[in-house]
């Protein structure tokens, strides 16, 4: 006789099988078919060439390339701007003051916004009123302004994770608050900040409708400079899948997996940090 | 909970030869004067007058919620770091108003140390523990010798001499306490307070550092808070008994001093009743 108890346990394990067998299911197969479609023009070609009318002749270097580029950009403004946001607020800001709660508030909803507001804000403030046009740095700053909120939520858990003692002792040292933050909470923090800030760039990497609206173009022949013209990978990858001609759509499959790889390389490097540095309290 | 005799033999031990006499003829560290400490307005610890004198240990027992924690920290200026935290009233400092106008309270803290209740070492080294406070002060003279001579100080040098690169966190909990010692004492302070700091630890642990105390009044002034009786009565030489008084409604409890004597006479004639029904156990 198996009483209703041990039947709803069992029923219980069942559903979370079933829920954990569909995520992994869906995110499988959409491995697997991206891989199987893109492998035969997964070539040096891809690497090597610019894009072109001819699938043949066809390549995403221009695009791997600025990829890469704004990736760096985005690593370069949004980790010293998140960090340092993220010290203020939880190691300076008072929080009785009005305007730090604001900052607070506001940090979330920023979060939350989609990123082709971002985009639309880009292309109103940044290529078209300061001027510097459709090139990889507005690409990189607005890709800069997606991903910061994330970074300084991140880094503030980070930072908030330190436990107070640690303070303390240092402060009881005869510390002053700089050399408490510089030399016991930052060290102690930084696993989590680095955690946090690939991932955001991870998202970075991959935002396709921002760059949109700031003009990463469809068809760029050549590499890309700071400010020059560009295409981004997702955005290539995009109009690829738009053409007719079927070998279009193998060269998109292509792109995808090269775009997979380099996000998971960079949610692996995010992995390592973490191990590396465990948390030691 | 502890049990309620007094280990008279050992109080005789301690005590001996330290009459309050000459305890006063020592040069005054500290001089409190009507101290008041309120939190966001409600007031924690109210009209304490007191003197610690140089080489001795002054204890600090009473209930909890007596203020005796809030106390010590008055004396390193760690209230300042609680936003909403107001001390009243006068502590002198060799003399000095510790809570002058032109007063930094990062230089009180290099002179006044301070050891917490729960050991606090850095996620670092052995070795970078104690040379935390030295490098940050910049001080002069080799590192490699002031770490040693802390860690012999703090007896824990024969523990961890092997292995100097080591994170802190390995070590047993009364060897982390040692090494928190040893990161006080590394900065040469004049006055070394100390807040419950064998309350996380063993019995063993706790006897090597009340040892520890005994060998370190000799060069350093200590303070002590401990909600342990017998421990006040090993250690101490001078003891001040805090009490909680509880406002006619109910509604606010402030810690007041009661009584403030020689560790001797706390714990064998004190003069007030409620210090008497402390220490035999009667009441907390």
């Amino acid at each position: 006789m198996t009483s209703s108890r041990v039947l709803k346990n069992r029923a219980f394990e069942a559903a979370m099988l079933f829920a954990m067998v569909v995520a992994f299911g869906t995110l499988a197969v959409l491995l697997v078919d991206t891989l199987v479609t893109g492998w035969p023009q997964l070539d040096a070609q891809l690497f090597s060439d610019s894009p072109s009318t001819q699938p043949e002749e066809a390549g995403a270097r221009p695009a791997i390339l600025a990829t890469l580029y704004l990736g760096l950009i985005v690593l370069a403004l949004s980790v010293p701007i998140g960090v340092l946001t993220a010290i203020y607020l939880e190691e300076y800001a008072d929080r009785k003051r009005w305007w730090n709660r604001l900052i607070e508030v506001n940090i979330q909803n920023l979060a939350a916004v989609p990123s082709i507001v971002y985009g639309i804000l880009g292309l109103a403030f940044i290529v078209r009123g300061v001027g510097i046009g459709r090139v990889v740095l507005a690409g990189g700053l607005i890709l800069t302004l997606v991903v910061l909120p994330t970074v300084v939520v991140a880094s503030r858990e980070a930072i908030r994770a330190v436990p107070d003692s640690i303070r303390q002792g240092a402060f009881a040292l005869g510390a002053t608050k700089w050399q408490v933050v510089w030399r016991q909470v930052l060290p102690a923090a930084i696993p989590g900040m680095a955690t946090g800030s690939i991932l955001a760039l991870s998202r970075a990497v991959g935002e396709t409708a921002p760059l949109i609206m700031v003009g990463a173009i469809v068809y760029v022949a050549f590499d890309p400079t700071l400010l020059g013209p560009y295409t981004a990978l997702p955005v290539q990858i995009y109009n690829w899948t738009k053409q007719p001609d079927p070998t279009f759509q193998t060269l998109a499959a292509a792109g995808a997996i090269v775009l997979l790889a380099i996000v998971l390389s960079m949610n692996a490097v995010a992995i390592f940090l973490r191990n590396r540095y465990r948390k030691q309290w | 909970m502890e049990s309620p005799q007094i280990d008279s033999a050992r109080i005789a031990q301690v005590s001996r030869g330290l009459e309050r006499a000459e305890i006063e003829r020592r040069e005054k560290v500290f001089t409190v004067t009507d101290l008041a400490v309120s939190y966001g307005g409600n007031p924690a610890l109210e009209d304490v007058t007191l003197d610690v004198h140089r080489n001795t240990v002054t204890a600090f027992i009473g209930p909890s919620g007596c203020g005796k924690s809030t106390f010590i920290r008055c004396f390193n200026r760690m209230n300042d770091l609680i936003p909403g935290a107001k001390v009243e009233g006068t502590v002198l400092y060799h003399g000095a108003d510790l809570y002058g106008r032109d007063v930094d309270p990062v230089d009180v803290r290099r002179r006044i140390g301070m050891v917490f209740q729960k050991p606090n070492p850095f996620p670092k080294s052995i070795y970078d523990n104690v040379a935390f406070g030295p490098r940050v002060l910049s001080l002069k003279g080799s590192l490699d010798e002031r770490v040693e001579k802390a860690l012999r100080d703090a007896a824990l040098w024969d523990e961890v001499k092997d292995r100097m690169k080591d994170g802190a966190l390995g070590l047993s909990g009364g060897q982390q306490q040692r090494l928190c010692i040893a990161r006080a004492l590394a900065v040469e302070p004049d006055v070394i307070l100390m807040d419950e700091p064998a309350s996380a630890l063993d019995p063993i642990s706790t006897t090597r550092i009340e040892d520890l105390m005994h060998e370190l009044k000799r060069d350093y002034s200590i303070v002590i808070v401990t909600h342990n009786m017998q421990q006040a009565a090993r250690v101490a030489d001078m003891t001040a008994f805090f009490s909680v008084v509880v406002a006619e409604d109910g509604s606010a409890r402030r810690g007041v001093l009661v009584e403030y004597d020689t560790t001797a006479k706390i714990f064998t004639t004190p003069s007030d009743k409620r210090t008497e029904d402390y220490v035999t156990g009667r009441f907390g």
